[in-house]
């Protein structure tokens, strides 16, 4: 039995300018212990996926369809009621901006108490000695007056501690971090991270991390998902797309990373274009208007869409990819064109 | 925290200064820079045909003829520790807080608009717990169920309630309450609570609905807004990601944050009204202070209009204050910073 299980995933919502397919087709797994990074440009459908995973995704017109098995448990045909007292205990989240993230009303200590009493029937006194243990565990200095700050008492990155402590505080199977370090500066983006991975250890949780910076998912993914247009373009062992990436898409974020290692003269490699519209997307590969190698294979770029497929060179077992470039031109390509820009 | 209230109690209190000041300058300082002479204020207290021996009399007796920091120091003095006015051959003692003895009337201000002002209160308190509850009760579940028919056949009563005068709603609830059904049979007057609490109930049911009407109007468009704008807040997704029951969600976390605006308004209109509500009193014949006002205006009566006005802005001020504090316990980032 797999763990988090996600099956031909598609999240449809209805505008006045057409259907907004902002998830459309998406399949990945995921065990626990494992962390799987979704990367992707804004609007590529990853914090869509996580919200719909959590029951969060917006809306009585939001068309859901596919499948989300959670321990078997299929969450989008599952009574909302249902999903709602697995949130928080079983699967949890943290967000990007930690401080609009927690209400600025109340105090830290009293949303974590929050978090684990409407899970947990104990009284204040407990909850608030398990706020104060989880406000430790995250590595808050002083927990036990710490505890009564409010929000906008705490620096970015404590508040970002903060937040992980009330993601963890009912000790969640799954745990989905949407651009957990992008409001963070670097010096605090690495100790969250840190965080993350020794308790993910600690609870042996499932966890998803959403980023699109690569070198947060570097950093911790065993596996990645690269999702463009809603779909998955690229999918494999994390060291796998970092040594031999096989997409396009894939060579051009790498592209795009700024790295300490390089001669400042040299120019970073943005992809062109912006991306495509997710009412109409475009025919074909949705990636191939700013495809660079797209007039290599001719037609089919534009006419027919590249399903999502293990390699067919075996180079691995568990490594798939969405392209109509040929392992040799992308071996080629790669060796010759990419490899020696990056 | 500490600090906070004293701070704001002080700026109170400077305001309050500042009221008096202006006050006082509109009607003594404005009137002469307009070419009004001395004899001419004092020729409005003598009565008909006056000669000029009596206005120069008056001018002396009111203090007309001193210089105007000295006429502004008696007025506040008057109010902290009372005056002396004569009147004819005796001499009226008016305590503190006096605000001017009407000549007119031939007694002090100040017991006059003690009269007035349980009228206006128990109008504006009544009437601001009605359309406080029904304001914000009707603005939450209309952004709840937004685009609903609940949604649409509210705010197009509330659009009606915020566009019809009072005096139009006030005349149609008396004809058709009072006098075609004759639920309310006294209403247009006022028994004050202590002889009756029945009767004064009943008499103030239609001001108070009428008047709240108005505002709850005001008030449901308000909160429709605000809850609409926090329940796309970040916090309240995160409130949703911890399993929190949507009743916690909207109530403890999205109304609580839109409540803040709503606090600062209410306490506006509240003190304002207690200063008068002209228009509600005047079409229900209630004597409140703002019929009060009405009267001293047409009476050109100063010392009334004076401590109407002084009256009035007190209660604006001191409505401030509370929503000041009250903005302290609803939200923490005031207290800290």
């Amino acid at each position: 039995m797999t763990f988090l299980d996600v099956r031909d995933l598609r999240v449809h919502f209805p505008t006045d300018d057409g259907v907004v397919k902002s998830v459309d087709g998406l399949s990945f797994q995921l065990e626990r212990g494992r962390t799987l990074g979704i990367v992707g440009e804004s609007g590529s459908g990853k914090s869509v996926t996580s919200l719909a995973i959590m029951g969060l995704h917006r809306g009585r017109r939001t068309a859901i369809s596919g499948q989300i098995l959670l321990n078997d448990e299929d969450l989008v045909t599952a009574d909302p009621e249902y999903v709602r007292r697995l949130r928080g205990k079983t699967m949890a989240m943290i967000f990007q901006d930690p401080l609009s993230a927690m209400h600025p009303y109340y105090t830290v200590g009293n949303q974590i108490i929050e978090a684990y009493r409407v899970h947990n029937n104990v009284s204040r006194r407990v909850a608030r000695k398990h706020a104060i243990d989880m406000l430790d565990r995250v590595g808050i200095p002083q927990p036990a007056s710490r505890v009564d700050d409010y929000p906008h008492q705490f620096s970015g990155g404590m508040r970002q501690r903060a937040m992980i402590a009330m993601a963890l505080c009912c000790d969640p199977e799954l745990l989905i971090a949407d651009e957990p370090t992008t409001a963070l500066d670097v010096t605090v983006q690495a100790q969250i991270l840190d965080l993350i991975r020794d308790l993910q250890n600690e609870f042996n949780s499932a966890v998803i991390i959403i980023t699109h910076d690569l070198g947060v998912v570097a950093e911790l993914a065993d596996d990645i998902l690269v999702m463009y247009a809603g779909r998955a373009v690229e999918k494999g062992p994390a060291a796998e797309i970092f040594d031999a990436p096989q997409h396009p898409y894939t060579w051009g974020l790498l592209g795009s990373m700024p790295r300490l290692d390089r001669e400042r003269a040299t120019r970073l490699l943005p992809i062109k274009g912006t991306p495509p519209s997710l009412i109409n997307p475009p025919p074909g590969c949705p990636f191939h208007p700013r495809c660079a190698f797209a007039g290599q294979v001719g037609a089919a770029c534009a006419t027919v869409r590249p399903e999502l497929d293990d390699m067919a060179d075996g180079t691995a077992g568990e490594h798939s990819l969405a392209c109509h470039l040929t392992a040799d031109e992308r071996a080629v390509l790669w060796d010759t064109d990419v490899r020696p820009r990056l | 925290m500490t600090a906070y209230v004293l701070r704001r109690i002080l700026a109170a209190v400077l305001m309050l200064f500042v009221v008096s000041l202006v006050t006082f300058g509109i009607f003594f300082l404005v009137p002469r820079l307009a070419g009004q002479t001395v004899d001419q204020l004092a020729a409005q207290y003598v009565g008909r045909n006056p000669d000029p021996v009596q206005i120069h009399a008056i001018e002396v007796k009111l203090g007309f003829d001193q210089p105007l920091y000295v006429q502004y120091g008696r007025f506040v003095k008057a109010i902290l520790f009372g005056a002396d006015y004569q009147n004819g051959p005796d001499v009226s003692h008016c305590p503190a807080p006096c605000f001017g003895y009407s000549f007119r009337n031939q007694q002090p201000v100040w017991p006059q608009m003690m009269n007035a002002l349980p009228v206006t209160g128990s109008l504006a308190i009544g009437a601001a717990i009605l359309w406080l509850v029904a304001g914000v009760s009707i603005g939450v579940l209309s952004a709840l169920k937004r685009g609903s028919f609940f949604d649409r056949a509210a705010m197009t009563i509330a659009l009606g309630g915020v566009s019809l005068p009072i005096f139009f709603t006030a005349l149609i609830a008396l004809a058709l309450f009072r006098d075609t059904l004759q639920v309310f049979p006294d209403a247009g007057s006022y028994i004050p609570f202590l002889s009756n609490p029945f009767r004064w109930a009943e008499a103030l049911v239609l001001p108070w609905v009428t008047l709240a009407f108005l505002y709850a109007a005001l008030y449901a468009r308000l909160t429709r807004a605000g809850m609409l704008e926090t329940m796309g807040e970040d916090f309240i997704r995160t409130a949703r990601a911890k399993g929190l029951p949507e009743r916690t969600v909207v109530l403890k976390h999205g109304l609580r944050a839109s409540l803040a605006p709503i606090t600062t308004i209410f306490g506006m209109d509240l003190g304002l009204l207690v200063g008068g509500a002209v228009l509600t009193e005047t079409a229900f014949s209630l004597p409140g202070l703002g019929q009060f006002a009405i009267n001293a205006i047409n009476n050109n009566d100063l010392p009334e209009i004076m401590g109407v006005t002084m009256l009035a802005g007190f209660f604006v001020v001191v409505a401030n204050l509370v929503v000041d504090l009250l903005y302290a316990v609803i939200d923490p980032r005031v207290r800290f910073s």
